[in-house]
Parts: C-alpha cells; sequence; structure tokens
C-alpha cells in the first residue's frame, strides 16, 4: 500500500510564481529536448531559461516536472526537495502527488547534495509492462569534466561519450544491472542548470577502460 | 517563440488539451527507451474517422511546436484528400509551417510509405498505423500477444512466413513485413511496403508510431537495427522493378502501377511524388516524361 501525500506545503503567492511563462509552448520546447535526449543518448541538450523554481529545485528537475509530471505521476523528491515551498510550488504548477515510497514513484528527483534511492529499488515496470517504470531525474553539479563514460545502444550510431561530475557511486554497476533486466528497468536524465543528458535503459554505460559492471565513474 | 502566444488559443494549441498532451508524451519516452514495444495510451477522440491516422495525428500533436515544419503523406503523396486534411488540421490548430519537401521538414507525418530522399537527424518520422500489433492474425488475444511479446515467443511468426514459403516458393507478405527491432521485440512496421523496410534500419531520424483505435504507440530511436524476419535459405528480399519510373526515370525506388486508358496502357510512376517531381525539375527524363507528364497521371486517380 503506497502512501500518498497531496499535502501541497504551505501555501503563499510564492507558490504560483516563476512556472513556464508559457506553459503551452515552453512545456513543448522542453518536451522536445527531452525526446531527443532520449532518442539521442548522450547528447546534451539545453533548456530556455523559462523558469524560476524556488532552491533547491534547480531549473532542469523543475522543468521535467513540470513538463511530464501531472495528478497521474506520484513523484518522490530527495530530502533537500522536501521544503514547503518546493512543494507548494510543484502541488500549483504540476499538481503531482508526492509520495515517501520511492518504489511507487513514476519520477524520482534528486537534488546535487542527495544521495538517490539504489536504481535496484526503484519501480523497473514488469515484464508485460516495461512502460511502467519509474524515470530516475539526478541533479548533478556538471555534465562535463568528470571521469569519461563511453555510451553505446540504441539511438548512437558508434558510441558516444560523456563525462557528469557528482554520479552517485556505484552508478555504472547499477546502469549494468539496470540493463539487464530489459525490457524491464529505470530510465535516467541527468541535468546540471537547464543542460540534460538521457540515459535510457538501452544504453550501455562503460567506463573508459571498457568496464561497465564493476569499476566506478567517480 | 513567444511570437504566436496570443494568436491562437493557447490551450488548443495543437488541439488536444495539455494534460493529454502529457500523457502522451509520457507514453513517447517510454517507447523510445524499448525500442519496438508497444505503449498503450489512452487514444482520444479526434475531429476525424478512425482511418484517417488519429494515432499518428495525436502523436504528431504532442511534439510539434511553433518552430516545425511539417510534411505529410499518404502512400508517398502529398495531395491525396487525406494528406492534405491533415496538412491544413495542423496549420489551422497548431499554425505551424508546411512543405512538401522531405529535407525541408521536421516533422514528417506518413500513412504507408518512407520517403525516398534519406532522412536526416533531428527528423522524426510519424506513421499512422491501423494495427500495431503483429502477432494479432495469429493469436487475437491481447492478453496473449502481450504475453507472447513478454517472453519473447516469436517461434509462431516464424512458422506463418514459413507456411508462406511452403506456398508459394517464397515470403509472400509483402506490406506490414515484421522486423525485429534492437534484437528484441518483433514490431509491424505499418502497412508500408517491404520495399521500404531497410530504410529503417540505422535511420538518422527518430520513428514513431500511432495507433488510434488500438490505443498504441511505439518507436524506433534514430541508429538502431531493424531487421525484416527472415530464414538463411530464404533471405528478406525487397521489390524490385523491371522499369525506371516513366516519369523521371528513378531507379531503386517504389514504383505505383498507373493505368492510362482503357486498352492496357499503363506506367509504373515513382510512389513518392515529391521526389518525382524533384528530379523532374532537375531534368531527369523518363520514358513517358512530356511537358505534361503529370497531366498524364491525372485521369487514374
Ligand atoms: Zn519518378
Amino acid at each position: 500500500m503506497q502512501t500518498l501525500q497531496f499535502d501541497a506545503g504551505q501555501f503563499t503567492a510564492k507558490a504560483v510564481d516563476g512556472g513556464f511563462a508559457d506553459p503551452v509552448y515552453d512545456a513543448q520546447a522542453v518536451f522536445h529536448a527531452l525526446m531527443q535526449a532520449n532518442a539521442r543518448p548522450g547528447v546534451r541538450e539545453t533548456l530556455a531559461d523559462r523558469l524560476e523554481p524556488p532552491a533547491p529545485l534547480e531549473a532542469g528537475l523543475a522543468a521535467v516536472a513540470l513538463t511530464l509530471c501531472d495528478p497521474d505521476t506520484p513523484v518522490w523528491l530527495s530530502p533537500a526537495l522536501r521544503t514547503d515551498a518546493v512543494r507548494a510550488w510543484l502541488a500549483f504548477h504540476a499538481g503531482c502527488p508526492l509520495t515517501d515510497d520511492a518504489g511507487a514513484a513514476a519520477f524520482v528527483l534528486c537534488a546535487q547534495d542527495d544521495t538517490p534511492p539504489a536504481q535496484d529499488t526503484l519501480h523497473a515496470g514488469t515484464q508485460e509492462y516495461p512502460d511502467r517504470a519509474a524515470t530516475l531525474v539526478l541533479a548533478l553539479p556538471a555534465l562535463d569534466g568528470g571521469a569519461a563514460l563511453t555510451l553505446t545502444g540504441p539511438g548512437i550510431e558508434q558510441s558516444a561519450a560523456i563525462s557528469p561530475v557528482g554520479l552517485p557511486d556505484g552508478f555504472v554497476a547499477a546502469r549494468a544491472d539496470n540493463r539487464a533486466l530489459f525490457p524491464r528497468g529505470v530510465d535516467v536524465v541527468l541535468v546540471s542548470g537547464r543542460d540534460l543528458v538521457a540515459l535510457p535503459r538501452t544504453t550501455v554505460v562503460a567506463t573508459a577502460d571498457g568496464s561497465s559492471s564493476n569499476a566506478e565513474a567517480n | 517563440m513567444t511570437v504566436m502566444t496570443g494568436d491562437i488559443a493557447t490551450y488548443n494549441f495543437a488541439y488536444l488539451d495539455e494534460q493529454t498532451k502529457r500523457m502522451i508524451r509520457r507514453a513517447i519516452l517510454k517507447a523510445i527507451a524499448i525500442p519496438g514495444y508497444q505503449v498503450p495510451f489512452a487514444s482520444r477522440e479526434m475531429p476525424m474517422p478512425y482511418g484517417w491516422g488519429t494515432g499518428g495525428v495525436q502523436v504528431t500533436a504532442s511534439i510539434i511546436g511553433p518552430d516545425d515544419t511539417l510534411k505529410v503523406i499518404d502512400q508517398g503523396a502529398d495531395d491525396t484528400t487525406n494528406a492534405v486534411s491533415i496538412r491544413a488540421f495542423f496549420q489551422k490548430v497548431a499554425n505551424v509551417a508546411v512543405t512538401t519537401h522531405t529535407r525541408d521538414a521536421t516533422i514528417i507525418q506518413t500513412r504507408h510509405r518512407i520517403p525516398e530522399e534519406p532522412l536526416t537527424e533531428g527528423q522524426v518520422l510519424v506513421y499512422q498505423v491501423p494495427i500495431p500489433e503483429p502477432l494479432r492474425f495469429l493469436e487475437p488475444r491481447e492478453t496473449e500477444t502481450r504475453k507472447m511479446h513478454a517472453l519473447e515467443e516469436y517461434g509462431l511468426m516464424h512458422v506463418k512466413l514459413y507456411e508462406d514459403i511452403a506456398r508459394h516458393g517464397h515470403i509472400a507478405t509483402t506490406y506490414a513485413y515484421p522486423v525485429l527491432v534492437a534484437d528484441r521485440y518483433v514490431m509491424d512496421p505499418s502497412p508500408t511496403p517491404k520495399f521500404d523496410n531497410p530504410k529503417m534500419d540505422m535511420s538518422p531520424a527518430l520513428q514513431l508510431f500511432g495507433a488510434g483505435r488500438e490505443k498504441r504507440i511505439y518507436a524506433i530511436p534514430p541508429y538502431t537495427r531493424v531487421v525484416s524476419l527472415d530464414f538463411e535459405d530464404h533471405p528478406f528480399e525487397i521489390q524490385s522493378f523491371e522499369e525506371p519510373c516513366a516519369l523521371c526515370a528513378a531507379e531503386g525506388v517504389y514504383l505505383d502501377e498507373v493505368i492510362l486508358d482503357d486498352h492496357g496502357g499503363r506506367m509504373f510512376v515513382c510512389s513518392d511524388t515529391d521526389h518525382c517531381e524533384e528530379r523532374l525539375a532537375q531534368g531527369h527524363k523518363g520514358r513517358l516524361a512530356a511537358e505534361d507528364a503529370y497531366a498524364a497521371k491525372e485521369p487514374a486517380q
């Protein structure tokens, strides 16, 4: 039995500010970026500067939430995001229920300074309905400057390279375990500021030395 | 982008309401993450009958933005009633630019063909799909076909194709020829001629499929392996044509037979009308290319 909180936090005038200036066109633009990012794993998309979410909810996390989340999608927030201001803002602009159970969430939003739940505790869908899997959205300090990771799989002609900073411990191994569940599996979006990169479940993530199962990226 | 605001009723941009778009957008992202798998979605009533590609229309409506340029084709042609109506629909509800030129389009909605001109990165091809389930004719029950996909149980599909060989000496399926996507899901490429199947393989474009009546969305990401099912002793082969296009002399393209008169006169011409017109403009001349080449084609339609 999952617990869903509809508690919107303290409602203030601030909750209604800072959303998409034009919800219809802005959501389309963010979706377009997400669609292209998922179609081309590793290719970075940069969002327009259209949101002013309350800290510590950063623009990338907020953009994904306002574009994809609504009353049909339970959302799990990492501890740093569980402020009244963030909850009230998401309630007003997305209307999404919040859940304490990461395994029941359709979207798992994790702030930079928080440790995300282990990927194998998130909903990976079922063999018959693998589309019901969760999407993990991780905010990172930077998408460049970290250890190089090589990506292969659908959407990638030969291979792609990314070097995000601040991935959680065990991320590469967790993606390998997740890949082994296919067609089940959790899809990942990495955001930093207004930049994002997608790592759908099909993407094989390997460290530069070719290991995808035990070496760490950071 | 902001220029558009106010020109049309904001919440009716692209006809669908925002919650429906979000639901379809989530389905599209999951479809991309699971290539060839059919994602169920809550299909909406559209202001056109199901046979008119409501699935494709809903997919296009959910992805299209004011910066897009839309091309719509029906059996390769931009000028059929179906293609013209869908193009007019999006001009009206999304105020987008439209084109008949494959290379100028960011989104191409199609019924039953893939353009001859190779697609490029960033383009999206949206297919109108009548029956998304490739196993449906083997097994009418949705619960069973879903189980077969879940267990990767595709033996019956191979048996069906092999029966073709036993009966006809070759695989007789020429449309909706089943493919294996990313080495996992068997997928129906919609009723495109099998001639177009190789174009799906490792395409730089994103391919999205929408089935309105059957409420399914599926996808092939760019650069994804798409293999037509076959057998070692009976490899997959595309249709070949004995003569080039009678108008533009193109070879290696899909041709339609056009009846010219009541006395058995006929010609074979490009199914992709934009491709044919462009070649004519470049000066290519086929057997029957005359100044009034297109006038000659008119009576057959
Ligand atoms: Zn021609």
